[in-house]
């Protein structure tokens, strides 16, 4: 069976974050997902957008490419990457609280996206960037009821 | 994004989307009322929020902070389903009294 997939390549702009969590969304829509999956993927998209251009790029705009694909199973596989600065130590940045962004930044970007998608993985190697992978299996309504 | 202030307490009502790119202009403003009302109770409404990621809980703690200066406290209120497992999740009830909505 053909699987449906799409790309997306955006300069790492703050203003992005929401046309990326939208667009994202959209994508999903053809799961069927419920309104509270949707909210889910957006947040977690926008966690994930938000530290490319926090964190990755934290004084230049990169680019941040951002990948879907529906898998079998009706799983929604996102792929958000950057080729920024890296992660020294992923463990470290996955702790909740844990944060490198100073006052206002939580530190709970990574403990929401685990707290919503069923597994995200984080891949990064240091001056190459970094490659979040996020999974949700998504529940059609029809079947729920 | 409306400001309204009865004396000792000061309510703002938060109106769209909280992200990281959001939520700097919201902070200024919530900021520049505190310091200038300065109330012994912030409400931070959010009815009109449609979506929030964790920048939203660095926007609450970094107020929560803020008000702790002059012993004032902070409640929110009017939250959502998924504001509220967000706010849950950073254990934010510890700091703020939390109202879900209707």
């Amino acid at each position: 069976m053909e699987t449906n997939k799409f790309t997306l390549k955006i300069p790492s702009r703050s203003c992005n974050e929401s046309f990326a969590r939208v667009t994202v969304a959209a994508f999903a829509t053809g799961l069927d997902p419920t309104l509270e999956e949707i909210s889910d993927i957006k947040t977690s998209v926008s966690e994930a957008v938000t530290n490319c251009s926090v964190h990755a790029y934290p004084n230049s705009i990169g680019v941040i490419y951002i990948s879907c694909e529906i898998l079998k199973d009706n799983v929604l596989k996102i792929k958000v990457r950057d080729k920024g600065c890296g992660i020294a130590d992923i463990e470290q940045a996955r702790q909740p609280l844990f944060t490198t962004g100073g006052e206002e930044r939580a530190g709970l970007g990574f403990a929401v996206m685990e707290s919503m998608m069923d597994s995200v993985s984080v891949r990064s190697k240091m001056g190459k960037g970094t490659t979040v992978t996020m999974k949700k299996k998504i529940n059609r309504k029809d079947d729920a009821r | 994004m409306q400001i309204n202030s009865t004396g000792e307490v000061l309510t703002v009502y938060l109106k769209g989307e909280i992200d990281h790119h959001l939520a700097r202009g919201m902070r200024e403003e919530i900021d520049k009322a505190i310091d200038y009302y300065m109330p012994s109770l912030l409400i931070l409404d959010f009815g009109e929020i449609s979506f929030m990621d964790s920048s939203g809980i660095g926007l609450v703690m970094g107020r929560y902070k803020n008000l702790k200066k002059n012993g004032a406290k902070l409640s929110l209120v009017n939250l959502n389903e998924n504001i509220y497992k967000i706010m849950k999740l950073a254990g934010i009830e510890r700091l703020a009294e939390i109202e879900k909505g209707a």
